[in-house]
């Protein structure tokens, strides 16, 4: 029905395009061709697998985001249950049928494309709750009902990732479900006495940690106890980063990259080698890059009608930051290790799709801007 | 249905908490921000000396050792370039077909091929595997005729010790050889300079000296990755050579010794009277000490640790022997020295003489009758000597014999495991054998035997001593090493009346030069080459009587028991100029054996004498 519309209807289709929010969109651009780039270089300076999947990955998702754009945001409000249901389904597959690797079952086999549910589940998750929260009245957020229920719908995907065992999504799919419960209005008691509680309860969830997130905690409490085992990876990091300096090592001269001292240097590490190679202005660039996304996304929240783009908004907008703080604070040394990719410049098909549906329903969110939900 | 008053609330509601979150945001930005800031520029030096030291690594080469030169400046230790073969195994395709190449070019033992596998399967594929250190021009000509075949296999010519006078300094230098753990744990600088294949010297001055030849390792820096593996090369540090250390030895002397030695077990060292310097000091049999810089094979090892001989005993400086007759110049001296005799005293020497209840046998059966100092010395008799050293006491003997440089190393500690010998006395015995002293022994250590121990550098050292007029000297076989030169005590008189010591000097003359002394038939008539000396037989066992009615003959009697031969002498002897000291273990009596020696070597040495005068001079002429 809906290309039907579209095809008919020429000038509503050219009018959408004008609504496109083009900062947002040269600022994705600007991010893919950086991590372009910086793929191209982990890539020891030659268009290798890494860089060629990248770059299909990247316009192939970019497509799929202009494409969700078109789309009302009507439709997406409508099947936010069923994506959720869906995503959790095949977090239940996973569980069941998924594929191994590194000691941990993440990924569906679709085939033609290994799938991580988990990374879907953390836009999904928000839109879930975007869409209960939707038609809650301010007084009914806080009832012992909705509560209950946003609860459930955090704590289910969240314990089905956890036994994977994937802690660190599992921790970030929470924390956007936080986020949501935080805009739609859940008093600020529950968030103090909730952070209060998981302050006490820390001992006991560190004695509950598998071995290997032990050591990684007393890890990052101080690198230097095992520097060539648990601490390695961190300590390289810090140096990479380190020797970059203001203006950096230049354009495929990260020598701890290149000389191969630097771990996961495609994935959760990929800002190390940008940082070493640009320096603290290639670094501050790239985080203006991603605070002009986050600006712009909270723009197009502010002036949606609706309340569930706004939430959605808000909060994925919110998301992204978070995403983005825990992998530079990992990579920097400022918090213990934990698997967490950083948007769009890492290396992961699953977790760029994520980040480009989201960005689509954010756009689509700005196309729709004056679309009211029901 | 959500009324348009809670629509604005919830708006409200939103908002608010959207503003709350964005001031956390820029909070929380602002900290990522100083985060890399306090990284990349604030601890920016710190983390690119780290981020260097990852990836540079150095890579140290084995250094050039220095050179040990005789007086004459001829290179007796050097280097020569050995040619060897390198294979690192990654560039190596097959690495099995190489390798089984090699060993049927090379023409490797089954045991040599084990070793290099073993070795290939511990060291990384990029490291380099040593098949053969030390090739032969023509095995390294094959190979490098068959490269074409041979990928990642390197030929290489590197530099090794070697030694161009083979055994004849083998027991001066010592030798060198891979540097093992115990190298590397005694030595700080060999810690510090260690590569693989790094050969260290093992005894002698090779030893002593290690930190002076050593020198230093030429240094390559490459880059690497972090698996260790050469990127590339940054930098290349030429290290210097060794230094090199001069000796006082002459060659063609040394080289003589080590002719007259041949095929006995003995020592010879010969001494500059005013300086000390050593012009030679040989120990026979010796080896071949390049036989050890690429690792001696165990046949070899074992051929040479069980000869009877004892090759690998240096007995210059570690043999301990009984004096013998040698040390009666010493006991003469001190009985003069401590007016105990004159040179009037005689003794009746009548074969044999009952001293508290022993009999004492002089060497002479029949016996020589009425013997003066003179006399005694000239045809060596016991008998007088049993009385002198009774009259004279161990005690002032040993005070005499300490002087004179026995019972003291002689080199100090120039060379590791030189033995002090050993002078006894009432004292020594009371304090290391817990008895006391008997007459008896003083008898017997009055003719150099009993506890009294001396090496044949004591030897050389003593008659120097005597040869000089009786001053100290101190001998050297480095040259320019400083501190010989710099002692207080050097020259200083060691007699208490220098009348004595030319007694002496001429009783060791008449031993020599007149009719009946004991190495008569040793002489030269030629003042220019004439000298002074006293030969010993130094017992090895008791002669029981069984023994004195045989008399057998020196070649009738077992090798271990046979008597040691020494002789000791100065010459030439107007102008007294170098002392000698022979011993030949187990070669019978000291003047039919070391004596003949002494004639033959003196030629040699004066004759070298000039040389080595004129080239002294002429070194003072290049100046």
């Amino acid at each position: 029905m809906y290309l039907h519309n579209r095809i008919k209807n020429n000038n509503n289709f050219f009018q959408k395009i004008k609504d496109l929010d083009f900062i947002l969109l040269f600022c994705i651009l600007l991010l893919g061709i950086i991590s372009l780039a910086t793929m191209y270089s982990t890539d020891g300076g030659q268009l290798l697998f890494h860089t060629k999947s990248h770059f299909s990955k990247f316009v192939v998702f970019t497509i799929l985001m202009l494409v969700i754009s078109f789309m009302n945001i009507k439709i997406w409000f409508s099947i936010s249950y069923l994506a959720y249901a869906v995503v959790v389904g095949m977090l239940i597959w996973t569980i069941n049928f998924g594929v191994m690797a590194s000691g941990s079952q993440r990924w569906i086999d679709l085939y033609f494309i290994n799938i991580q549910p988990s990374e879907l589940m953390k836009i999904f998750i928000i839109l879930c709750l975007a869409k209960y929260f939707h038609r809650k009245r301010l007084e009914n957020v806080n009832s012992f009902y909705s509560v209950i229920i946003s609860l459930i719908i955090i704590f289910l995907p969240m314990s089905l990732v956890i036994i994977q065992p994937d802690l660190g999504t599992s921790l970030l799919i929470s924390i956007s479900g936080i986020l949501v419960l935080w805009f739609a209005g859940l008093n600020h008691k529950y968030f103090f006495y909730s952070f209060l509680m998981s302050i006490l309860s820390l001992p006991f969830i560190i004695s509950f940690l598998k071995p290997y997130q032990k050591l990684r905690v007393l890890t990052f409490l101080n690198p230097d106890r095992d520097p060539l085992g648990a601490g390695y990876q961190i300590i390289q990091s810090k140096i990479a980063v380190g020797s970059g300096g203001l203006f950096g090592k230049g354009f495929l001269k990260g020598t701890q990259s290149y000389l191969e001292f630097l771990p996961e240097k495609h994935t959760d590490f990929i800002f190390t080698l940008f940082s070493e190679e640009f320096g603290f202005f290639g670094s501050v660039l790239l985080l203006i890059i991603y605070a002009v996304i986050i600006y712009r996304i909270i723009v197009i929240g502010s002036v949606s009608r609706s309340y569930f783009s706004k939430l959605f908004c808000y909060s994925f907008g919110a998301s992204i930051f978070v995403y983005i703080v825990i992998n530079m604070s990992m990579v920097l040394g400022m918090l213990p290790i934990v698997g967490s990719p950083l948007p769009i410049m890492s290396y992961g098909g699953s977790s760029m799709l994520a980040t480009m549906i989201g960005l689509g329903i954010v756009m689509s969110a700005k196309v729709h801007s004056q679309q009211a939900i029901a | 249905m959500i009324s348009q008053s809670d629509n604005v609330v919830k708006l409200n509601s939103i908002n608010r908490r959207m503003f709350i979150l964005g001031a956390a945001k820029i909070v929380i930005l602002g900290g990522i921000v100083s985060r890399l800031f306090f990284l990349q520029v604030k601890e920016n030096k710190k983390y690119l000396t780290l981020s260097d030291k990852n990836r540079i690594r150095e890579w140290k080469l084995p250094p050039v050792r220095g050179d040990f030169q005789d007086y004459f400046g001829n290179t007796i230790a050097g280097n020569f370039e050995s040619y060897q073969l390198h294979i690192i195994p990654e560039q190596v395709e097959n690495f099995r077909y190489v390798i089984t190449r090699i060993k049927d070019i090379l023409d490797l033992s089954d045991r040599r091929f084990k070793r290099i596998i073993k070795k290939q399967k511990e060291i990384k594929s990029w490291e380099t595997l040593i098949v053969s250190d030390n090739l032969s021009w023509e095995k390294f000509s094959k190979i490098n005729n068959q490269l074409y075949d041979l990928n990642g296999v390197k030929p290489i010519v590197s530099i090794s010790r070697n030694y161009p006078y083979k055994e004849n300094y083998t027991h001066v230098l010592g030798y060198v050889s891979q540097a093992n753990e115990k190298d590397i744990l005694s030595n700080d600088t060999i810690k510090d300079k260690f590569v693989q294949g790094l050969k260290v010297g093992k005894t002698g001055l090779e030893k002593t000296f290690e930190n002076k030849l050593i020198g230093d390792n030429s240094i390559e820096r490459y880059e690497v990755n972090a698996y260790g593996r050469r990127i590339s090369q940054l930098a290349f540090k030429d290290g210097d050579k060794g230094k090199t250390i001069k000796l006082t030895i002459d060659t063609e002397v040394q080289k003589f010794t080590n002719q007259l030695l041949a095929d006995k077990a003995g020592s010879i060292c010969v001494m500059d009277i005013f300086t000390g310097q050593v012009v030679a000091m040989h120990s026979s049999p010796s080896f071949d000490p390049n036989a050890f810089v690429f690792g001696i094979s165990q046949d070899n090892w074992q051929l040479i640790r069980n000869n009877p001989m004892k090759p690998l005993v240096n007995k210059t400086l570690t043999g301990n022997y009984s004096p013998g007759s040698t040390i009666k110049p010493i006991v003469a001296l001190s009985a003069l020295e401590n007016k105990i005799v004159s040179t009037n005293f005689t003794v009746k020497c009548e074969g044999k003489k009952d001293m508290y209840g022993q009999t004492y046998h002089c060497w002479k059966k029949e016996g020589h009758g009425f013997v003066s100092l003179k006399e005694a010395m000239k045809q060596s008799c016991d008998s007088y000597f049993y009385e002198v050293a009774r009259r004279l006491g161990v005690d002032r003997l040993s005070v005499t014999a300490k002087k004179f440089g026995l019972g003291e190393k002689v080199f100090n500690n120039l060379f590791e495991n030189e033995k002090k010998g050993l002078i006894p006395s009432t004292a020594w015995k009371k304090n290391v054998l817990g008895r006391n002293w008997l007459l008896g022994e003083t008898i017997i250590t009055g003719i150099g035997q009993g506890y009294i121990q001396t090496t044949p550098i004591q030897l050389c050292l003593m008659t120097a001593q005597i040869a000089n007029g009786g001053f100290k000297i101190y001998p050297k076989i480095v040259l320019d090493n400083g501190d010989e030169d710099n002692k207080k005590d050097k020259f200083e008189p060691l007699f208490k009346d220098p009348k004595n010591i030319k007694i002496i000097q001429e009783a060791m003359f008449s031993s020599t030069n007149e009719i009946r002394g004991t190495s008569y038939r040793s002489r030269i008539k030629d003042p220019k080459y004439q000298f002074a000396g006293k030969t010993g037989t130094a017992q090895v066992k008791r002669i029981t009587k069984l023994d004195r009615e045989l008399d057998l003959k020196t070649f009738e009697i077992p090798y271990e028991e046979r008597d040691h031969a020494l002789y000791i002498a100065y010459g030439p002897y107007k102008h007294p100029r170098y002392a000698v000291s022979i011993l030949v273990e187990h070669g019978g009596s000291g003047s039919s054996v070391a004596a003949p020696m002494a004639k033959k070597l003196f030629k040699k040495i004066i004759d070298r004498h000039e040389i080595r005068n004129n080239f002294n001079n002429k070194r003072y002429l290049d100046i």
